[in-house]
């Protein structure tokens, strides 16, 4: 089934409806390669749109949306046997509820996804969470002992380097305290379709493009601007700055006007 | 008419699922009547009513429900009949994990939900071993990765069944659910039909409401359990 999946060239979402039932304007197609943005404030619909491609919708959710695989539906037996797998997601719930250590429970996932090596797999797994998080956890933590920060930075590191999934989604990334900007470099290396939910201009500017909800759909969808360029640039450029200070004050390092 | 078995543990969203997916079944011109087995109390039954869907519950007090459940299926089955329901969907509380309401012949449904331990499916047993179809909820509420190390730890347990994500709250899967129910075996009798899994045996002064401690009231199907010898750290 995995090689089948490396087939998929594009996944359409059709407009489906918004919340008071009115039809939606946009069919929404993504291609692998490509990071698209989801903005808008809470309540307008993003989550929903994340969780109809995550269930490959079939006109069975509120927002009435259907998913295509290379523009066409899947059929039912294939929906099943896709369902949970052809989309790896990475949810704002993040707390873990297993009762299973960190390593057991990646080495598990690894089996369950067939990948063939997966002791080795864990193990890159661990070391590249590792390397997000703040602070390091040992392969033998209870899950249900991870921080937020840590949560979050193994299901990163999971999704980009254990699963087949060539669609990749992410609901508010930033909000658990791993380095996003280095994140995102793992995630886009994966060459995977990936879709964000956030509210971080960072996060948003870098992506190909950026879909707008407003009221349960889809309401406008932009590109960058050669403007939105120059502001991403300067907003990088803040973004470090303020992760060298944070770094320099967590060291207990004196701080020095003009240093980087 | 078609008849449907559903167990899974309490509070694992058996009510939430089947009241979607029966009213799914009623939008495609399929009447279903539902029947509650449970223990001590439930007011599901008129949450059925409020959609609409005719249902009853039966409490089986101070017998083994599943015993309940067992000697009293063919007035159940007729009880349903009777409503002109073209599926019957008894539904049972799950309650020692020891038992298997799920019969030859019929469809049979197991809801678990994903907020359980990783060893919830071994412990839940014949109930999720003998399904046809695993249902398994509250999936928004934990990671990907959690969700499918709990998929491979039911696939272990049942290599058979269909196992499908749902919610009860949002309805995702329940129309597929009704889909698959609509296509459950007909049957004209329950009599006859047998049990997938055999009833636990009791039979002792116990269930004859005894209520002392001590061997002298042990009468009966008495079973005295080996404890081995204590281990020392």
């Amino acid at each position: 089934m995995s090689s089948d999946m490396t087939t998929l060239d594009s996944l359409t979402v059709t407009a489906g409806s918004d919340k008071s039932g009115n039809s939606a304007c946009h069919d929404i197609i993504f291609t692998p390669g490509e990071i698209t943005a989801l903005l808008g404030p809470t309540g307008s619909g993003k989550s929903r749109f994340l969780s109809d491609i995550e269930s490959l919708a079939d006109n069975d959710t509120p927002s009435g949306r259907k998913i295509l695989l290379n523009e066409t539906p899947p059929d039912p037996d294939q929906r099943f046997e896709l369902q949970g797998r052809l989309v790896a997601q990475l949810t704002q719930n993040m707390n873990f509820v297993l009762d299973m250590a960190v390593d057991d429970f990646i080495l598990t996932h690894a089996k369950s996804r067939e990948v063939p090596t997966p002791e080795e797999t864990t193990e890159k797994v661990i070391a590249a969470a590792n390397d997000l998080a703040g602070e390091p956890f040992a392969p033998r933590t209870q899950l249900t002992q991870l921080s937020g920060g840590q949560s979050r930075a193994l299901m990163i590191a999971d999704a980009a380097l254990l699963s087949w999934s060539p669609v990749l989604l992410i609901d508010e990334i930033e909000n658990a305290g791993v380095d996003k900007l280095r994140a995102l470099d793992l995630l886009v290396k994966s060459d995977k379709i990936v879709v964000i939910a956030t509210h971080d201009p960072v996060l948003a500017l870098s992506a190909t493009r950026r879909l707008v909800f407003e009221h349960g759909a889809v309401h406008a969808v932009l590109s960058r601007t050669q403007e939105e360029q120059d502001i991403l640039a300067r907003l990088t450029d803040l973004e470090n700055t303020f992760s060298h200070v944070r770094s320099q004050l967590r060291l207990g390092k004196p701080l020095t006007i003009g240093e980087r | 008419m078609r008849l449907i078995t559903v167990a899974g543990p309490p509070s694992c969203g058996k009510t939430s699922v089947l009241l979607r997916t029966c009213a799914a079944l009623k939008k495609k011109g399929v009447a279903c009547a539902v029947i509650k087995f449970d223990c001590l109390q439930t007011r599901d039954n008129l949450a059925y009513h409020d959609a609409d869907i005719p249902a009853t519950a039966v409490l089986s007090g101070g017998l083994c429900p599943d015993h309940f459940f067992a000697t009293n299926l063919e007035e159940t089955f007729e009880w349903a009949k009777n409503t002109g329901a073209e599926c019957c969907v008894i539904e049972t509380a799950g309650l020692c994990n020891r038992c298997s309401p799920h019969l030859r012949g019929a469809l049979g449904l197991c809801v678990i939900d994903n907020l359980m331990g990783i060893d919830a499916p071994q412990k839940i047993g014949p109930m999720l071993k003998l399904a046809d179809l695993v249902l398994v909820t509250k999936g928004d509420l934990v990671s990907q990765a959690e969700r499918e190390v709990y998929r491979h730890r039911i696939r272990q347990m049942n290599s058979r069944a269909i196992i499908r994500h749902i919610n009860g709250l949002t309805g995702q899967g329940c129309q597929e659910l009704a889909t698959v129910l609509a296509m459950a075996p007909d049957i004209v009798s329950v009599t006859d039909m047998r049990l997938r899994f055999a009833m636990p045996a009791a039979v002792c002064s116990y269930c004859l409401s005894e209520t002392r401690i001590g061997s002298r009231y042990q009468k009966g199907n008495v079973k005295k359990a080996e404890f081995g010898d204590a281990h020392v750290v």
